[in-house]
């Protein structure tokens, strides 16, 4: 008689996730944002399908604004799985210059929302999976692990499906799709235990370092590359920091830290007393129904 | 509910063991996270309105183990004081309740789940607060939860609520019950109250098949009982503290390696040629390299040579754990198929009793195919008229047509072909299953297995040596079932009888079935009612299906009114066999031709349920072929539907 630890029952859950999809759907795609709980994700698709590599590609929905320390570790998960890589920048956010300085909401609008909408119906995916967590935030809590998205890609809370057992309800219409986060019932901490425990590859940015920072409007940011515009008399200022969620460079924000260790960065985070998304603009807007509001545009 | 600072303050500085965690997170974070590595998780539901404090309860729990940070405590001190119900105080149901359209409308319309730790156990709770929608949401919850706390306030005792939640978390298999009496401070931790009440409960829960609860008396809002106990305030009571209680229960994980092995296969994994691996999550049991397995329902036995992970091979894998195992020997086994202990296989049936709970605003439709997903088999299911309703506050047995939503019913299942189970409180895994509607897709109910109703439960399917395609191939064609469907009057049958004698000509061995001619052998009990309609096409479609497994082009013509029975009959029948034939006759032609006089008898009131008077057709909405008979001779439709059918080789 052997007791499961809660990481074995966590992780056997989302591979069981995996497997159903890929043994309903038609045309699967695992949205891949180089972030940890992408990269847990990834491994658990790696375990799932072994020894076949995921039989689906990786999507990346890109902005061209994230960290260049997550575009080369993109490129190596790929290659390390043996999937194909695809990305997608949205073509009118190209040729507008949409960028996160001149255009504040609008260029998560364009580049992500609008970006994921327009390559799932360009590559016809009817299934995509999604590293969301339920512990991330309060909308989420009641998120199914299958969300069931209409031929735009809204999301109605009301028309959402009973998750009963582990049976997964995948049948859809035509033009219809599903969105699937396996990481469900994950928690932060788990996803932490478990990078340590699996020796997964993350983001170097989760690790503190001395990198280049300015402070705007109470937010510590990183001077990525030669796109930052400075202002009259701003110097970047080397300090040692860390992030606790990555997205496009000039809209997260950095913690100042010395955790350059894994176990030292979970306990920084199990001694914080700040949320996770914080670091984030995204959920501020539009009081506290940001996400749902964002969700139901179609954006994850 | 008192001032939330109270709540605050003493929620900071718990007071038992489960969460003093602080000092070796500073001091030795690695000794912290090999503690926490290797812990075990519990699955609980918490069952209770508002009203009881469950909301404070829950609050409580996440906010001792660290799962509230200050910034959403800002947030929620901020919208207690906006939305809030409780004046000026902390609303803990505003941590609950997430969706925006659930808090404008005051109600919660699902299941939200929670995650927390203590140094034991990590835990998810599914929490189901809600009003109308509670048998539905509560099912859901209790679905994957070991354990429920049912709240009952000390001030009110035990309700009907309580029986209620009682008798869902029961059926659903929950073998652990709390009864957790809150509230104890507002009837000044009287232990007459908290016994008077463990008393009715007791009476209660004996009556319908809980023989084993713990009681624990509880203040949400103070904090007694929850994480030490006993509490100064309730020095009389000598069991564990809730926390206690949740770190030590035996996990539903543990229990199910007892069982005998099964593993329902979700996927095959075929890398190369020299590969084939069966996946799945084992659903109770253990299993090694060189165990007898038999495949359910093909009976095909084999033995495991290997099981195969990322991580390296296993020399034994348990129940809970998702793993591939490749067989010594080549088996036909593919997803749907359950792979069991050799010595004691899973049964299969195609008949059954079962719990059903309605979780659709619309009805069931007793008689129509619905699909029926149990673990990673699917097939079309229908119900019979239910034996009876269950009256979920009082237990009493309802007659019923028909299940409404949120009501719990038992009724007859049959499955298209047989499917592989345990009976419900053996196996979860292998004894529940979701009905989904066939034209939206919905999940419309959940039901539980209780046993086959066929006698011959033992019996195997018998493997046959002579496959389908080998009939079909000694007859030198490919079988097919050209489904023609149309109203009365609408050239079904002539159509139909002139393709087949193309193919006749063509040395193809086909079977016309025409529906008159079927209601005066076969069907000649049946009248023309909806239920008995779709019971025609069910028999007609399991005809066809012989049929064509002996290797015919079966012709059918029959009106075939409804949409989701023609569906059906495409599920029955092996894919790319099924071709719907959509006959398209506008109403008023059809009866304008009348070549039976029908149209006339029921425009007169006649004849009743005539389709296309007083009976609805659903039309095809993506037929494999389309002959409309207005601008279609006979002969032209004919030919163009053997020429979209060919080749049949």
């Amino acid at each position: 008689m052997r007791s499961l630890t809660h990481l074995e029952r966590l992780e056997a859950e989302s591979i069981h996730i995996m497997r159903e999809v890929v043994a309903e759907a038609a045309n699967p795609v695992m949205l891949y944002s180089v972030g940890k709980d992408s990269a847990v994700m990834l491994h658990l698709a790696r375990k799932a399908f072994y020894p076949s590599p995921p039989p689906f590609p990786l999507l990346h929905v890109d902005t061209t604004w994230k960290f260049r320390d997550m575009y080369a570790l993109r490129e190596k998960a790929a290659k390390d799985a043996g999937m194909e890589l695809l990305v997608w920048q949205n073509p009118e956010a190209i040729e507008r210059g949409i960028n996160p300085f001149d255009h504040g909401a609008l260029h998560t609008d364009m580049w992500k929302t609008e970006g994921l909408k327009q390559a799932l119906n360009h590559y016809g995916f009817d299934a995509a999976f999604g590293g969301a967590r339920r512990d991330e935030e309060k909308s989420r809590a009641k998120e199914r692990i299958f969300s069931f998205r209409t031929a735009s890609h809204g999301w109605d809370p009301k028309s959402q499906r009973p998750e009963v057992w582990n049976l997964y309800n995948a049948r859809k219409a035509k033009g219809e799709s599903i969105r699937v986060f396996p990481l469900s019932n994950w928690t932060e901490l788990d996803i932490w235990q478990y990078i340590m425990a699996e020796n997964i590859e993350i983001v170097p940015l989760y690790l503190a370092a001395p990198r280049p920072t300015v402070e705007r409007d109470g937010m510590l940011l990183m001077v990525d590359d030669g796109r930052f515009p400075l202002e009259d008399g701003e110097e970047p200022v080397l300090r040692s920091i860390r992030f606790r969620t990555l997205g496009c460079y000039p809209l997260t924000g950095a913690v100042e830290s010395k955790a350059d260790t894994l176990s030292a960065v979970v306990q920084e985070m199990l001694m914080t007393t700040t949320s996770e998304r914080q670091g984030r603009t995204i959920d501020k807007d539009e009081g506290g129904a940001g996400m749902e509001k964002k969700k139901q545009e179609g954006y994850f | 509910m008192a001032d939330s600072s109270n709540i605050a303050s003493t929620a900071s500085s718990p007071s038992g063991s489960a969460y003093q965690t602080d000092a070796l997170i500073a001091e030795d974070i690695d000794a912290y996270l090999d503690q926490h590595q290797n812990k075990g998780l519990l699955r609980f539901i918490t069952c209770g309105s508002v009203d009881d404090g469950k909301s404070t309860l829950i609050g409580r729990l996440l906010y001792d183990s660290k799962m509230i940070f200050e910034d959403q405590l800002a947030a929620l001190e901020a919208d207690s004081k906006r939305v809030g119900t409780q004046g000026q105080d902390i609303d803990f149901a505003l941590l609950v309740d997430g969706l925006a359209a659930e808090r404008e409308q005051g109600i919660t319309i699902d299941v939200a789940y929670r995650f927390f730790a203590t140094e034991k156990r990590k835990f998810i709770v599914a929490d189901t607060p809600g009003h109308e929608q509670y048998t539905r949401n509560m099912v859901t919850g209790a679905s994957t939860a070991d354990l429920a706390v049912i709240l009952v306030d000390a001030r009110k005792g035990v309700l009907v609520q309580t029986r209620r939640h009682s008798y869902i978390a029961h059926l659903l298999g929950i073998r652990h019950i709390v009864l957790a009496v809150n509230k104890m401070d507002l009837v000044d931790y009287d232990q007459q109250v908290f016994d008077r009440i463990v008393t009715d409960y007791t009476a209660f829960a004996s009556s319908i098949g809980v023989d084993a609860f713990t009681a624990i008396p509880l203040s949400g809002f103070k904090g007694d009982n929850i994480a030490s106990a006993p509490s100064a305030s309730t020095p009389w009571y000598s069991g564990p503290s809730l926390i206690a209680h949740l770190e030590q229960v035996e996990l539903a994980n543990v229990a199910a390696q007892d069982g005998p092995f099964r593993l329902p296969v979700q996927w095959v994994n075929r890398p190369n040629l020299d590969f084939r691996g069966f996946s799945g999550l084992i659903a109770s049991g253990t299993v090694k390299p060189g165990d007898g397995v038999r495949i359910v329902p093909s009976g095909r036995t084999s033995t495991v040579k290997s099981i195969v992970t990322f991580d390296g091979e296993l020399e034994e894998a348990v129940a809970g754990q998702s793993v591939t195992l490749t067989l010594e020997d080549e088996v036909d086994c593919s997803r749907g198929d359950v792979i069991g202990a050799a010595e004691d296989p899973p049964q299969s049936s195609d008949q059954f009793e079962a719990t059903l709970v309605w979780m659709s605003d619309e009805a069931l439709k007793p008689g129509r195919g619905y699909w029926l997903k149990l673990a990673s088999q699917q097939v079309t299911a229908t119900v019979q008229e239910p034996k009876y309703e269950i009256n979920v506050n009082t237990m009493a047995q309802l007659a019923a047509k028909t299940l409404e939503l949120n009501s719990i019913g038992v009724a007859e299942i049959h499955t298209e072909r047989p499917i592989t189970f345990e009976p419900y409180d053996r196996s979860r895994a292998l004894g529940g299953f979701i009905l989904v509607d066939k034209i939206t897709n919905a999940t419309v109910g959940a039901g539980l297995l209780h046993f086959s109703l066929r006698r011959a439960q033992n019996v195997h399917w018998q493997p046959t040596e002579i496959t389908r395609d080998d009939h079909a191939s000694l007859k030198n064609q490919k079988a097919r079932v050209l489904w023609f469907t149309g109203l009365s009057g609408s050239g079904k049958s002539t159509i139909a009888n002139e393709v087949e004698k193309r193919l006749n000509v063509m040395n193809r061995h086909t079977f016309l079935l025409d529906g008159d001619n079927v209601r005066h052998g076969l069907n000649k009990d049946l009248g023309f009612t909806e239920a008995d309609r779709i019971e025609n096409i069910r028999r007609v479609g399991e005809v066809a299906k012989l049929m064509s497994d002996a290797g015919l082009i079966v012709l059918t013509a029959f009106i075939s009114p409804f949409r989701a029975e023609r569906d059906m009959v495409r599920g029955m029948i092996a894919d790319t066999e099924f071709i719907e034939i959509y006959v398209e006759t506008p109403l008023a032609v059809a009866e304008a031709r009348d070549v039976k006089g029908l149209y006339k008898k029921a425009r007169s009131g006649q004849l009743k349920n005539f389709t296309g008077i007083d009976s609805p057709y659903e039309a095809p909405q993506d037929p494999e072929i389309r002959v409309n008979t207005v601008e279609m001779s006979v002969e032209d439709a004919a030919d163009y539907i053997i020429q979209r059918i060919l080749p049949l080789k």
